[in-house]
């Protein structure tokens, strides 16, 4: 019996009304992924294998459509550069004149610290390995600032990495596949850096909030922030190092402090992927969480020769046992008398006793 | 003799499927990091034109389940929260459908004036949602540089209407 001969043959839907219970049904749907996507941009949760799904399939397509674009702004970027060459040059060699006596100072500071460092002997941190990627694509408007880079987990880039371009810090990565990661960037309005004032060791917190400068908040101490001032990263929590440049302070239009990033002077087409692990990652849980003596039943069995020395250390100390036993107990004085003599050290030296 | 007249039959994969894809791959061109002339190119809610247009142009079971599904991919696409534009294209296209009998037959400036309402209350959801969900108020200069542009999209949303608008004869 076809459908149109059964009971529905003169069930009619409105159009409008069929269209308007999707509509509601699509909100509610919306809503309930927007419940349960609460945690997948930091790389878990039940939605983020569909995220590193698209983002592996989205970045090769992406780079393939920008393609042309990219082209394009790189003439336009040839043109500008030719008709501006005269203006860059003269900036140039300005800055040039300027730079010229800090990198002398920076070399004899430098040469300074080395020695410091090895007179005190300190632990500095170990140089972090790096792994280049362009960016791909780039959300910039105000409810989200990230970017997908053409670097993934193959080339050892993890969820928490942070990313830097030749000037100063851009984002860390929150989402990773094989070859594509997904960059959150230092603006975007879920992002919270730690960070401290370079010239007075104040420590705040960078709070992104979709715009080009983000706001500098929490921030200690009185009169700890002066315009033109050097953020750096403060390596509190050890999401980051200690030391990366951010960028310098300014005041906004609303009267808060804000970081005119360094990250904005100049393109992020390429970026550099700091491989750097936390305390977090290095520590390894199932080392912490053994049993103090755990180790006692993978150590080596004894040497002939340390077999030997624990074996005399044993006779040695029953017979001081024994002769102490055999010792009359001395009578009871009012006087205190003082304690006897230790007993003499082995006369063998080999091996632990 | 008469010769037999082709008629072109204008159906939903002229006014819903191409214009879906369309919107898919320009937000996916728009989204290139390259700057021209020192300027980013803009980034725009493409497919809240389509949102205003389709129930302007005919209530249909495919224009809202097209939009969930742009909107999931936008989000996806810009690494935002799952959810957050099918929701507010969706709110869109719920508005502008139950004025559909006040809007039919409106001049181009009352249909503007009203794609620059449902524009703005789209944005102010997107806001709220963001708001709340990051414990972070988004800044409004930012969100000044993403509505003016989309706002100038609705020569888009006007030709689609205009083009399709009672275009399928089936509906005639």
């Amino acid at each position: 019996m076809a459908f149109r001969d059964g009971p529905f043959e003169n069930l009619k839907l409105p159009l409008v009304w069929t269209a308007a219970g999707l509509v509601v049904a699509g909100i509610a749907a919306s809503v309930m992924l927007l419940v349960t996507d609460s945690h997948s941009r930091d790389g878990t949760g039940p939605i983020a294998p569909v995220r590193a799904g698209f983002t592996a399939g989205a970045g090769p397509l992406g780079g393939l459509f920008a393609a042309p674009v990219r082209w394009t702004g790189h003439v336009a970027s040839y043109v500008g550069g030719y008709f501006n060459a005269v203006e860059e040059n003269r900036r140039l060699r300005r800055e040039l004149e300027e730079l010229q006596p800090w990198r002398d100072h920076a070399i004899a500071l430098k040469n300074v610290n080395t020695r410091y460092e090895a007179m005190l002997g300190l632990r500095t941190e170990p140089p972090v390995p790096m792994a280049t990627a362009r960016s791909i694509s780039e959300a910039r408007g105000p409810f989200v600032n990230a970017r997908l880079i053409d670097a993934g987990s193959s080339r050892g880039v993890r969820v928490g990495n942070p990313v830097v371009n030749e000037h100063g810090l851009v984002g860390r990565v929150v989402g990773a596949a094989p070859n594509v990661s997904r960059v959150l960037l230092v603006t975007d309005v879920t992002s919270r850096i730690p960070v401290l004032i370079d010239r007075t060791d104040a420590r705040a917190m960078l709070t992104g909030d979709g715009s080009g400068n983000p706001r500098l908040e929490y921030v200690r101490g009185q009169d700890a922030v002066q315009k033109g001032d050097r953020v750096l990263s403060s390596g509190d929590g050890g999401g980051l190092p200690r030391g990366v440049p951010i960028g310098v302070v300014a005041r906004g239009i609303d009267g808060s402090w804000r970081v005119k990033l360094f990250s904005d002077r100049g393109a992020i087409d390429y970026v550099r992927v700091m491989l750097f692990e936390d305390f977090g990652q290095l520590a390894d849980p199932e080392a912490l969480n053994a049993a103090p003596l755990a180790g006692l039943a993978a150590a080596p069995p004894p040497t002939p020769a340390q077999a030997a020395a624990i074996a005399d250390a044993q006779a040695r100390r029953q017979a001081a046992a024994e002769a102490a036993a055999r010792r009359p107990a001395p009578a009871p004085a009012t006087t205190q008398t003082p304690p006897p003599p230790p007993p003499a050290p082995p006369a063998t030296t080999e091996g632990p006793a | 003799m008469r010769r037999p007249v082709a008629v072109r039959v204008v159906g939903p994969t002229q006014w819903v499927l191409l214009p879906t894809l369309a919107v898919a791959v320009v937000s996916l061109i728009l989204a290139t990091p390259v700057k021209l002339f020192g300027f980013s190119l803009p980034e725009v809610v493409l497919p809240l034109t389509l949102a205003f247009a389709w129930p302007l142009i005919r209530p249909s079971v495919l224009g809202p389940v097209m939009l969930f599904v742009l909107g999931v991919y936008l989000d996806l696409l810009w690494g935002g929260p799952l959810g957050l534009w099918s929701a507010c294209l969706l709110a869109v296209y719920g508005g502008v459908l139950a004025s559909r009998s006040f809007l039919a037959g409106q001049e181009t400036r009352v249909l503007f004036a009203w794609y620059a309402v449902c524009t703005l209350g789209a944005f102010a959801l997107a806001y709220l949602i963001v708001a709340i969900r990051a414990g972070n108020p988004p800044s409004l200069l930012a969100l000044f540089w993403q509505v003016v542009p989309t706002l100038l999209l609705f020569p888009v949303s006007a030709w689609l209407i205009e083009r399709f608008d009672d275009g399928d004869t089936r509906f005639r």
